[in-house]
Parts: structure tokens; C-alpha cells; sequence
């Protein structure tokens, strides 16, 4: 699958595995979360106030744009998050019952 | 004099001001939100990269290279605290967080380098994905070797415009057009004050020959129209008039950016620097002198942080600043070298002042932004609902606006939309732009978690 982001150089790096929404993705050691995912995807997660999809802005920590979550909604600023093997990311909105606890 | 320094950043003002500070027998604290030192325009790649620093830094390559080592050569001596996040000073000391744990440092001087972000201006469609500030558009393909997209149209304004579009096209992705607000004519006009550095200037002619001859569709003086694209698979393109004034639209899907950058002033805000309103670029800066002391006794403003003056410049800064530091702890500092730096200080404000000439911020199309178009990316806030904080609710500046409207209250707080809103503001109240002031430095200046503990205490 084509992705967001393109790949120009650095291309001989050891795989890692992690999975988003449920599907596997392959990305290289090194990269960062935000690169594992837009080159495997075109976004990182859902705008909260308006309609479309979000796939990080300024990249160097400033914007904020890029907060993801995994299964147990730890969050992660994926532009200076480096993936991690086993990773398991959601790029869908928190649902009303996330916050309860058990 | 044995005062505690801490130093905020590891950019070139961060290290020089460090090296000078060791050579003179005192051992700062650095405090680096980077993983590793070099700041965003000497940032380096991670480990497993190969890439050589001609490929990484162009002409900067030497300046790169021997700023890493400069930094290096330094750790032995000094409290490096890299991934860690100034968020607060208050009361002698700054309140930095790393990896979910906090901690007060205290200081008797602080030396703050906190760098520059991309100066935005909203277009109708920047929220889409696909659009990213121009400063990330080079992190992506200088820290992680990707282009933002497939085919990518660089626009706004400023030699980062430029350079960054060049660094694409040599590392091989496809460059659709480099599409500039300001007029060609204004470069020309400020060339006297250009030529203060020459090899930069004739850098600048080469970026921009290389790119229309690679094939890059390079226009001056147009104005952006609209983003393109659809809420689910983001941008499309982009349509922009051009200075003769017929519409033209291009093609791609990411677009990248800027309009030059603006320094990072929220931590110098916390530690009460006064700021003064800075006619050329039309922002408000924090004052300091001319070695980078600021108002307040112990504290001292160096590199784009203070002012924005280039990386070159920034490495003469910090190390002004560390000097200013050291004679005001009554250690002997050489006089000479700081008359030096000085006078390259002075070189390179000018060079600014003739970059602002040539690239200026194009305030009228900022200050005409629709109704309809987001002002603030982070809560997908409209310019009429900015402009009914003024019409409806009185708002008579940006921080007001801000608390009506929510445009700078958002993720990013107000970095991206901060000088548009003051734009906004100040023209519908028929003022100079100084009039809507400018938003506050707010603690955490970054988000932290809620879970942070303390472990000074």
C-alpha cells in the first residue's frame, strides 16, 4: 500500500512490526511513529472539530497536531516517538466509555 | 562566580554559548528537548542512518559538523538533559520534564536558546492532511529521509522556501512548484543590504536557477487561493492567482508551508523579559542588548529565540550571551572577541532586515483572510468567528480574542495562528497591528502529562 510519506534514501534498516487499527504494518528501525504510519497510511487520526482526517504538521514537537493512542490509550507525539516493535495504534477518536474505570 | 547556569537548547546559540561557558571553567546544566544536540537545523539523523553531511547539510555541511563536535567534545564536563521539556520558570528556577517526571532546577543565570518555528499564514483549506509547516517538510526528508508526499508544492515565503525545495529535488522527489507571495521587485531592492553576506546571496540565486532548471514551476508575487482536497484522502492541490492575476491551480498531494519563521519567546515570556514591537517583521520580540542580556538581571536571550537572524548568526549569539554571562559573574572575559562577535552581529541583523525587505510577511492578504477559512488549525476555528470576538464581544487585542474565539487556546497555543489573529484583529479595529499586542506565554508552554511527578522534592 501506498502511504502519505515517500521514502527517498535509508531504505536498508531492519524491519519492525507493529499493527494499526487492527492491521499489520511493517516499518524500519529508526523511524518515527509518524513515519511508520504515513508510509503505510495517509492519516494519524480523526480532526475533534471538523470533518477531516489529520496527518501531523510542524514535525519537531510545536503543534501538537500528531497525538496518537494505542489499545490501552497511552498517548504518543508519534513525530518524536521512535516505533517500537508490537506497537498497537488506533487512529480512531476516544469512545465515551474509554475514560471508565473497570 | 560560582553561579548555576542553565542553558535552554542545543542548537549552534545553545552549544557555542556552552563551550564558551566551559573554556571559561564554569559547567552548565543544558536542557535539550532534541533527542540529540544540533537544534532543528543542524538536527541530526538517528543512528541507523548513513547519509553523509553534504547530503544532510548542502554548504552548512562544515558548520554542522563542527558544531556536533563542539558539542561533544563538551559532554564530559557539562549536565546534559537531552528529551527534556522546559514548560515553566517561575522563581529562580525552570521546571523541566522528562518521561513522565518533573523536576525544579535552579538557576542563577539562564541562558535561554529556544529556537524558531515556521511563521504561518491561514489559506482556505491548511487544515486538510497533506499540508504541513515548511520547517517539517525538511525535518521529514533531513531526520527521516521521506518526502511529505508524492508530488509537493512548496509555498509561502522566505530562502527556506527555497533551500527546502532544492533539498527535495536533489534527494529525488517530485517538486510540482515553489510558489511565492512576495514580489520579485523587492528582492532586487534589498539587495545592498544582501550582499552583507554574499555567499548566502549567491546560494539563494543558485537554489532558485536549480530548480527552473529541473524543471520546478517557480512564481514570485502570487497569492494563495485555495487548498484543495476532500476531509478523508486530504489534499488535492493548490489554486493561487498569480501577480498578473488569472487563476491557476496545481496539482499534488502535500503541500508545504511557511512564510519565514518566528522565534519562540514563551519561555523568555515566563522569566518576564520585557518584548518590544519589531517593525520589519512585524512581531513583538523580548528586548535584550546587544550581547542578548535582557531586562531582567541573570537572564540572557540568544539565537532565533531572541531574534531571528539565521544559524550562522546564532552560533555569534550564544556565545555573546555566555561572555555577557560570565563578565556579569565577574569572570574576565576577552574583550576583543566580544567586539568581534559584535560587529558580526551587526552583519547579520542587516542581513535580516534585507531578508524582511526581500520576503516580506504578506500582512494585507493575512489581514483579508474569508470568513470562512480556519485561523485556528488546532480547534478548526474560523477567521468570522475570530472577527465576531472584536464586532460582538468587544475584544480589543489577541488575548482577549483568544479567550472569545479560543484562536491561540488550542494544541498548538497560538504558535500557528498567534500573528494571524493579531493581523486580523488589529485591521477590523482599523489599527496598527502592535495594537493587538501579543498572546502571552502560557506554563505548561508545552502539553505534559497530567500524571507528572515531581522528584526534587
Amino acid at each position: 500500500m501506498t502511504g502519505r510519506f515517500r521514502r527517498l534514501d535509508e531504505t536498508d534498516r531492519a524491519p519492525v512490526r507493529l499493527t494499526v487499527d487492527g492491521s499489520d504494518i511493517t516499518a524500519l528501525t529508526g523511524d518515527t511513529l509518524m513515519v511508520a504510519m504515513l508510509a503505510n497510511g495517509h492519516a494519524l487520526r480523526s480532526a475533534e472539530f471538523g470533518p477531516e482526517r489529520r496527518a501531523g504538521f510542524c514535525l519537531m514537537g510545536a503543534c501538537q497536531d500528531c497525538w496518537v493512542r494505542d489499545a490501552d490509550g497511552n498517548a504518543f507525539r508519534a513525530c518524536s516517538t521512535e516505533v517500537a516493535e508490537g506497537l498497537a495504534i488506533s487512529t480512531q477518536p476516544l469512545t465515551a466509555d474509554w475514560a471508565v474505570a473497570p | 562566580m560560582n553561579g548555576q547556569v542553565v542553558i535552554v537548547g542545543a542548537g549552534p546559540a545553545g552549544v557555542r554559548a556552552a563551550e564558551a561557558l566551559v573554556k571559561a571553567g564554569v559547567l552548565p546544566v543544558v536542557i535539550d528537548e532534541g533527542r540529540r544536540s544540533g537544534g532543528q537545523i543542524y538536527r541530526r539523523q538517528p543512528d541507523h542512518f548513513k547519509r553523509s553531511y553534504d547530503t544532510l547539510y548542502g554548504s552548512e555541511a562544515h558548520r554542522a559538523a563542527a558544531v556536533h563536535r563542539a558539542f561533544d567534545a563538551l559532554l564530559p564536563h557539562i549536565d546534559y538533559r537531552p528529551e527534556t521539556l522546559v514548560w515553566n520558570v517561575a522563581e529562580g528556577h525552570v521546571w523541566a520534564t522528562r518521561a513522565g517526571e518533573t523536576e525544579a532546577i535552579p538557576y542563577d543565570r539562564l541562558i535561554v536558546c529556544s529556537g524558531a518555528t515556521d511563521r504561518l499564514a491561514p489559506v482556505p483549506g491548511w487544515q486538510l492532511a497533506g499540508c504541513y509547516s515548511l520547517g517539517g517538510s525538511q525535518v521529514a526528508l533531513k531526520a527521516q529521509a521521506c518526502s511529505i508526499g508524492g508530488a509537493v508544492v512548496f509555498m509561502g515565503t522566505g530562502p527556506l522556501l527555497y533551500l527546502v525545495a532544492s533539498q527535495y529535488v536533489k534527494a529525488g522527489a517530485n517538486v510540482v512548484a515553489v510558489l511565492d507571495t512576495s514580489p520579485f521587485a523587492g528582492r532586487v531592492k534589498a539587495l545592498p543590504k544582501l550582499a552583507e553576506q554574499p555567499d548566502l546571496l549567491w546560494q539563494g540565486m543558485k537554489l532558485t536557477l536549480a530548480l527552473k532548471r529541473a524543471g520546478v514551476t517557480v512564481l514570485s508575487g502570487m497569492t494563495p487561493a485555495e487548498i484543495t482536497g476532500d476531509p478523508e484522502t486530504g489534499v488535492s492541490g493548490v489554486t493561487i492567482r498569480t501577480a498578473s492575476g488569472t487563476l491557476r491551480h496545481f496539482e499534488c498531494d502535500a503541500v508545504a508551508m511557511g512564510w519565514h519563521l518566528r522565534p519562540e519567546t514563551q519561555i523568555a515570556d515566563l522569566a518576564r523579559a520585557s518584548f518590544a514591537f519589531d517593525k520589519a517583521t512585524r512581531q513583538w520580540l523580548p528586548e535584550i542588548d546587544g550581547d542578548g542580556r535582557a531586562h531582567v538581571p541573570g537572564l540572557y536571550l540568544a539565537g532565533d529565540g531572541a531574534k531571528v537572524l539565521g544559524a550562522r548568526s546564532a552560533e555569534v549569539t550564544g556565545e555573546l550571551a555566555a561572555l555577557a554571562a560570565l563578565a556579569d559573574m565577574g569572570v574576565a572575559v576577552d574583550k576583543d572577541r566580544c567586539r568581534h562577535l559584535r560587529a558580526e552581529r551587526v552583519r547579520y541583523v542587516r542581513f535580516a532586515q534585507g531578508l524582511a525587505e526581500a520576503f516580506p510577511w504578506p500582512h494585507q492578504f493575512v489581514a483579508d483572510t474569508a470568513d470562512s477559512t480556519v485561523v485556528c488549525r488546532c480547534e478548526g476555528v474560523t477567521a468570522a468567528t475570530l472577527r465576531a470576538s472584536v464586532s460582538e464581544a468587544y475584544a480589543t487585542e489577541t488575548n482577549r480574542a483568544k479567550a472569545f474565539s479560543r484562536v491561540g487556546m488550542g494544541r498548538c497555543q497560538g504558535r500557528y495562528c498567534g500573528n494571524a489573529s493579531a493581523e486580523i484583529v488589529a485591521a477590523l479595529r482599523g489599527e496598527p497591528v502592535e495594537c493587538a499586542g501579543r498572546l502571552r506565554g502560557q506554563a505548561p508552554v508545552k502539553p505534559i502529562p497530567v500524571g507528572t511527578a515531581r522528584t526534587d522534592v
